[in-house]
């Protein structure tokens, strides 16, 4: 019986210390599993400060060689060096431009027809329409651009535009001849295309934050359907329309290929529309492996460094707009 | 009367105008993806799966930039997510209200949308400098650097949309928040989260600027991670600015398939995330 007792007592005892040793376990599995997801967060701060130091790394010489002057000189010539940002900067800030301008009225308005005007049938095909050509990558947008919208445009909009224009005093200057069809303007209207499909989407989310109360007792005073809109939907909407209209800045401003296929890559500010020209992200793809030397290649490193403050701080502000626009949502 | 005239008026021709942005918008899409479908399949023939891609003048196929982007892709997307999903982890359970998940939302939004070509930059830096030579390896690397934020922010909305109750109840068994998170959150989850790779996936298979100066091109059939390889929107963009026109049909049908491939992962992701919501 003693003896029995006590073989049992050592059994509790391994029992007890094995379920001690796997509580153990748990805690250190727990522990590693914390640390290493903490430190994952932390990888996604330090990947964008990599980002940011190995622009700015990379771009010293350039900056060394030309200080400021690099953001207010439009020459850029790798023959003798001598290297400038304000063709490529102005030419992202037009094209981006050109295609806000198109982009954000037609956007708004798909939105106002699927949230307010659209057959509830109607509603969920368009709006995954919309979302699934959101997703098409952009050197789709470029190669149909180069293809068919530049030739297109060529041979019977820019000879129009031209011949039109040609006696308006300011308009003269933005669309004088001769028509190349790849352009400044050809750039924008395909940044136009490819912006609309996220403008779209993120529009059409923010009117659906809209109360439907609001917009019955607007109704219910005789409002018209427009006027619901114009003084209902829109003012209860302000911030999230700008944070999504900055979005699709961000991304224009930011947008590679689908430009480089049509601005024609001409290091200049010509006063036209319809002459080549070229942006930041343009001149980096077209001639980042053809650089010969360090000047060269810091230059456009310095580009790159440019564009990335550029889409940093108009992304942020557009993060800020609909982060605040939650807020609201959630009061 | 002539008040309520006029309102109407504005009204119709404000509406008319929506419609009007409706059908242009619409029907312009549809002109692109047309004209994509025509001429991508004019070309297409089983030698684009066979041969390589040709010297100027000569038919060809696009094998070798097939394989180099799904070789790229699946190696970015193995690189990008076991990252992206742990620091989703982190944010959505350990940290859900600290501050560094507040500040890691922010930043992680902004890389979201940043241009991927400052990514290829950043790459270029860090391991083609390094290694002196351009390389696949880098390539997958810029495409896991895209990935990382779109399966941080699917896997922090997907593990915030799992019911709290369940997390309590496993807890209140004494499982430690480790198990509970493997065992309840990921499994709970599971539907999201892969619909976050597969989202990524379609964002990087069409990702061009990253991949011009890091993995290059390589008009060879290669596999070798340390060299540069071939990828189809690079090919793409070779061969659509060149003046031969066997190219051009090429980059045509190299981006009717990279459109297809694109658009059946974005409705498999859509059609996983609508049967989750049918649960």
């Amino acid at each position: 019986m003693a003896d029995n007792l006590a073989v049992d007592n050592i059994g509790l005892d391994r029992a007890e210390s094995r379920l001690a040793k796997s509580l153990a376990g748990f805690k250190l599995g727990d522990t590693v599993f914390h640390l290493l997801t903490l430190a994952a967060a932390w990888a996604v701060l330090i990947l964008l400060g990599g980002v940011i130091a190995s622009l700015v790394l990379g771009s010293m010489p350039a900056i060394k060689a030309f200080g400021l002057n690099f953001l207010s000189t439009e020459a850029w010539n790798p023959v003798t060096e001598k290297f400038g940002a304000m063709a490529p900067v102005y030419g992202t800030i037009v094209t981006s431009l050109i295609a806000m301008a198109i982009a954000v009225p037609s956007a708004m308005a798909i939105a106002i027809f699927l949230t307010e005007l659209c057959p509830f049938t109607l509603r969920k095909p368009i709006g995954i329409a919309i979302e699934l050509l959101a997703g098409i990558p952009s050197i789709i947008y470029g190669i149909w651009g180069l293809f068919v919208l530049a030739p297109f445009l060529q041979e019977h909009v820019e000879p129009g535009l031209i011949a039109s224009f040609a006696n308006v005093p300011v308009l003269s200057k933005l669309f004088a001849g001769p028509p190349y069809g790849i352009g400044v303007l050809t750039a924008g209207i395909i940044l136009a295309v490819m912006v609309l499909p996220i403008v779209t989407s993120i529009s059409r989310d923010v009117f659906e934050t809209v109360p439907p109360v609001l917009k019955e007792a607007a109704y219910a005073v005789g409002c018209t359907t427009w006027e619901v809109i114009r003084s209902v939907v829109i003012p209860y909407t302000r911030v999230g329309l700008i944070g999504g209209v900055m979005l699709g800045l961000g991304r224009a401003l930011g947008e590679t290929m689908a430009v480089t296929f049509v601005i024609g890559n001409a290091h200049k500010i010509a006063p036209s529309l319809l002459a080549p020209g070229t942006t930041i992200s343009a001149t980096i793809a077209n001639e980042f492996t053809e650089a010969v030397g360090d000047l060269y290649t810091s230059a456009l490193i310095a580009l790159g460094l440019i564009l990335f403050v550029i889409t940093f701080i108009i992304l942020a502000i557009s993060r800020y707009m609909l982060m605040r626009m939650h807020q609201q949502e959630g009061r | 009367m002539a008040i309520y005239d006029a309102r109407r008026r504005s009204s119709k021709f404000y509406l008319g105008l929506c419609y009007l942005a409706v059908v242009i918008g619409l029907s312009w899409l549809a002109i692109i993806l047309a004209t994509l479908l025509f001429e991508g399949l004019r070309n297409i023939s089983p030698a684009i799966f066979t041969q390589m891609t040709p010297p100027p003048g000569a038919d060809g196929g696009l094998l070798n930039a097939i394989t180099g982007s799904l070789i790229m892709t699946t190696l970015g997307v193995a690189i990008g997510t076991p990252l992206g999903m742990l620091a989703g982890t982190y944010m959505a359970e350990y940290g859900r209200y600290s501050k560094l998940t507040f500040f890691v939302r922010f930043i992680n939004d902004i890389l979201l949308s940043a241009p991927s070509i400052v990514i290829g930059l950043f790459v270029y830096e860090v391991m083609v400098v390094r290694m002196g030579h351009f390389s696949a390896l880098a390539g997958a690397v810029s495409l896991a650097v895209i990935v990382v934020p779109v399966v941080v922010r699917t896997t922090e909305d997907m593990l915030l949309l799992v019911p709290d109750t369940l997390r309590e109840a496993a807890r209140a068994l004494g499982l430690p928040r480790s198990i509970v998170i493997g065992k309840v959150a990921y499994r709970a989850a599971r539907a999201g989260l892969v619909t976050g790779v597969i989202l990524a996936i379609a964002r990087i298979s069409g990702e061009t600027a990253p991949l011009l100066f890091t993995a290059l091109n390589n008009q060879f059939f290669s596999t070798n991670l340390f060299a540069p390889m071939s990828s189809l929107p690079a090919v793409i963009f070779q061969f659509a600015l060149s003046p031969y026109k066997e190219w051009q049909h090429l980059a045509w049908t190299g981006a009717l398939l990279i459109t297809l491939a694109v658009l059946a992962l974005s409705i498999t992701a859509r059609v996983l995330q609508t049967q989750r919501r049918a649960k």
